[in-house]
């Protein structure tokens, strides 16, 4: 198994293009690195240090740079996701949390917890381009697939701003429930999902009239309400499912994306925080803060196939592209 | 009237919410923070000197928090601040009412709290940020008054469930000797009780009055408190009922056995603390600090959770209607959010704020309570303090 690791890393080497497809790369808040996993193997190839508390991790979307939000360092460090090498830094305004990357790869949304903003970085020239007032307390980070509008949510305003990419200014305002987390658009731009930590639910948004046509509400057997914390969301691009992890109550919710109606939840890791899928969406990886592992779906069949221990309070979580 | 809130709900969903308020006038919602200072001996510590602004700079942090949501919403929150002594209290509170103010948040002790709540009348809604005593949630309860601060038995609760976790069931009561002090014990008793610990021993710590501190004053203490403990039953845990500021302080190290010391000094279960991180605390902390020059006390943490409760109701019934505010803060569908990780809620029986208590050391959050093994069976939150069926409190 060694062995054949071993050669396969040595074949990603020399092939650098098709190496990287289904890496998945996990930030570790804690132990301040970026645990790197064979996709195909399940394996952990490196531990990487990337800077101070990282949390938010993406991918650009030719593979070249994977950008990581160093909290405590108040910047966006940007490495070489073949080497882990630190390639350069971007501005990111004070504790980045999430962020999100222009359609097109450029420019990157950076939502600022500590500041009330959110702040427009250009990834070529590494120039702020602007900062976004916002409400208290920003965090969730949602771009739409034509790149017209980016969707901000702030945890104790409790709304999703909507901005025009092209103005910069916020065009509408949508109140949710308590302390919204994370947006997430389906593929098609017709919907967006705005997760709401405290407030247990997921709003579902029509991004055309900013209208809440439906609020989707958890409820599992044997778990205190208290406990369903909904965080990350990730929608299938067939825009058939959605998966919500539910936080402290250690499950992802399976959704019936065309319904908005809870099929299924699956038993995953500690403190469930972020997903991503793979590129394919095979499988949907889940960070799991608490027990310091990852989570492995099998999205066809919606069960956990897998867990790897990662680094200390896993959080964010990325995949390379095809 | 349930069914008010869910047209009134469902009317927010589809009000898509101006990009920039394009009310003419946004709407006012103003409230007041009254602070009754009692005369008292300055703290065993000097760390513990209360700030100038204390509750107060939760009050402006809240009014920022308040007004940054009421920019997206068209109303402008306001929060008059205003000091009192205990004779000139009820002056102040009319001078409150006379300008038609409708929520009151009041820090001031268990006596002049239910004095100024009765005063205030039945349609002012009274936010008590201070008062611990649980006779304020049992006997002597009133619909109008909303206790933010927890109770004693929530306090005493959360430390009990950490303190059986960790296999200390043995405790050496030590209270105070002032009225507070003993209702105080009173607390810990009933915590013992409920959560099976048994309290091997108990000792009074007479206050003999006199300064607090004095030059070289360690000197003495360092003789006189391992005397106090000596002797004892076997014990566990040391726990210290000290509402007074007389002794609690003195005890770490200075015991006779070598047991750890909580309740008022070593482990403290707090409503907040300084040092607190998880759950978005971060932020918080730095908004804080930045606004007020100093760390943020439990005093202003509970007067800012109050005016957020105000806050939270303006915006999500889109009413700056007190009538239509105070209704909503009593009803099901309400809850906030206060950093600690969950929505907290206002339970229906005796309108205590229901919430997680942190278990601090000087440095750090040690446990965050209720403990995992406690279970129940609406809310876990509810095995801290009176749950319904022990409730003295008829409204």
């Amino acid at each position: 198994m060694k062995h054949l690791f071993c050669s396969a890393a040595l074949a990603l080497t020399l092939l650098p293009g098709v190496a990287l497809a289904n890496r998945v790369f996990i930030t570790n808040e804690r132990s301040n690195d970026v645990t790197v996993l064979d996709g195909e193997s399940f394996e952990v190839i490196g531990t990487y240090p990337v800077g101070n508390r990282p949390r938010g991790i993406t991918i650009s979307p030719d593979g070249s740079e994977l950008y990581v939000c160093a909290s405590d360092d108040d910047i966006v460090r940007v490495f070489d996701p073949e080497t882990m090498q630190e390639m350069h830094t971007l501005p990111s305004g004070p504790d980045p949390e999430l962020f999100v990357l222009h359609p097109s790869g450029n420019p990157l949304y950076i939502a600022n917890e500590d500041d009330n903003l959110v702040t427009v970085v250009d990834v070529q020239t590494r120039q702020v381009l602007a900062e976004i007032p916002v409400g208290v307390e920003p965090e969730g980070m949602g771009v739409s697939p034509d790149g017209r509008y980016v969707v901000n949510t702030s945890e104790t305003t409790n709304m999703a701003h909507f901005i025009d990419t092209e103005t910069y200014e916020i065009v509408a305002n949508v109140l949710v429930d308590s302390r919204p987390r994370f947006a997430q658009f389906t593929a098609d731009g017709s919907k967006l999902y705005v997760t709401s930590e405290i407030g247990g639910t997921v709003s579902v948004i029509d991004p055309e009239t900013y209208e809440i046509t439906k609020k989707i509400s958890f409820e599992i057997p044997g778990v205190l309400p208290e406990a369903i914390q909904p965080v990350g969301a990730r929608v299938t691009s067939d825009g058939k499912k959605l998966y919500v992890a539910l936080g402290p109550s250690n499950r992802v919710a399976v959704v019936d994306a065309e319904t908005d109606e809870v099929i299924d939840y699956l038993l995953v890791g500690q403190r469930v925080w972020q997903l991503a899928f793979t590129p394919d969406e095979r499988y949907l990886y889940t960070t799991n803060g608490n027990s310091n592992d990852v989570s492995i779906i099998d999205v066809q069949r919606d069960e956990v196939i897998r867990s790897v221990p990662v680094g200390q309070q896993p959080w964010g979580v990325v995949v390379a592209p095809d | 009237m349930r069914l008010k809130f869910i047209q009134l709900l469902a009317g927010a969903a589809l009000l898509a919410l101006p990009a920039h308020a394009q009310q003419p006038e946004p709407v006012q919602i103003p409230a007041a923070v009254l602070r009754v200072d009692e005369t008292r001996l300055p703290p065993l510590s000097r760390l513990d000197l209360p700030p100038p602004d204390l509750g107060f700079a939760g009050a402006r942090l809240a009014m920022d928090d308040n007004d940054t949501t009421g920019r997206f919403m068209g109303q402008d929150f306001e929060a008059i601040e205003v000091t009192a002594t205990p004779d000139t209290a009820a002056a102040e509170m009319q001078a409150i009412l006379d300008q038609g103010i409708e929520f009151i948040v009041l820090l001031a002790d268990d006596a002049t709290t239910l004095a100024l709540s009765d005063q205030a009348g039945a349609g002012v809604m009274v936010f008590n940020a201070g008062a611990r005593g649980d006779n304020l949630r049992g006997a002597d309860c009133r619909f109008n008054m909303i206790h933010v601060a927890p109770s004693h038995a929530m306090l005493t609760d959360a430390m009990a469930q950490f303190l059986m976790w960790k296999s200390w069931p043995r405790w050496f009561l030590i209270h105070g000797s002032h009225p507070e002090d003993q209702a105080l014990a009173d607390a810990w008793r009933r915590a013992a009780a409920k959560f099976g610990a048994r309290i091997v021993e108990e000792r009074e710590f007479e206050d003999t009055g006199g300064a607090r501190r004095t030059d070289s004053g360690h000197v003495q203490v360092q003789a006189q408190m391992p005397v106090f403990t000596q002797r004892a039953s076997e014990h566990d845990v040391v726990i210290a009922a000290d509402e007074a500021d007389v002794f609690a302080n003195h005890l770490p190290y200075l015991t006779w056995d070598p047991r750890p010391v909580a309740g008022s000094a070593g482990l403290v279960p707090r409503s907040w603390h300084p040092a607190m991180e998880a759950w978005g605390g971060t932020q918080f902390q730095n908004r804080f600090e930045r606004l007020a020059n100093r760390q943020m006390r439990e005093e202003d943490y509970q007067v800012w959770l109050s005016l957020r409760m105000v806050g939270e109701a303006a915006t999500r019934t889109q009413s700056g209607d007190p009538e239509v505010l105070k209704e909503f803060i009593l009803s099901p569908e309400f809850d906030v959010a206060g950093f600690k990780g969950q929505a907290l809620t206002v339970r229906d029986w005796d309108h205590q704020l229901r919430q997680p208590i942190l278990l601090t050391t000087g440095a750090l959050t040690t446990s965050v309570s209720p403990q995992d093994q406690y279970l129940h069976q609406t809310s876990a939150l509810d095995t801290l303090g009176f749950d319904r069926p022990e409730t003295q409190c008829r409204f």
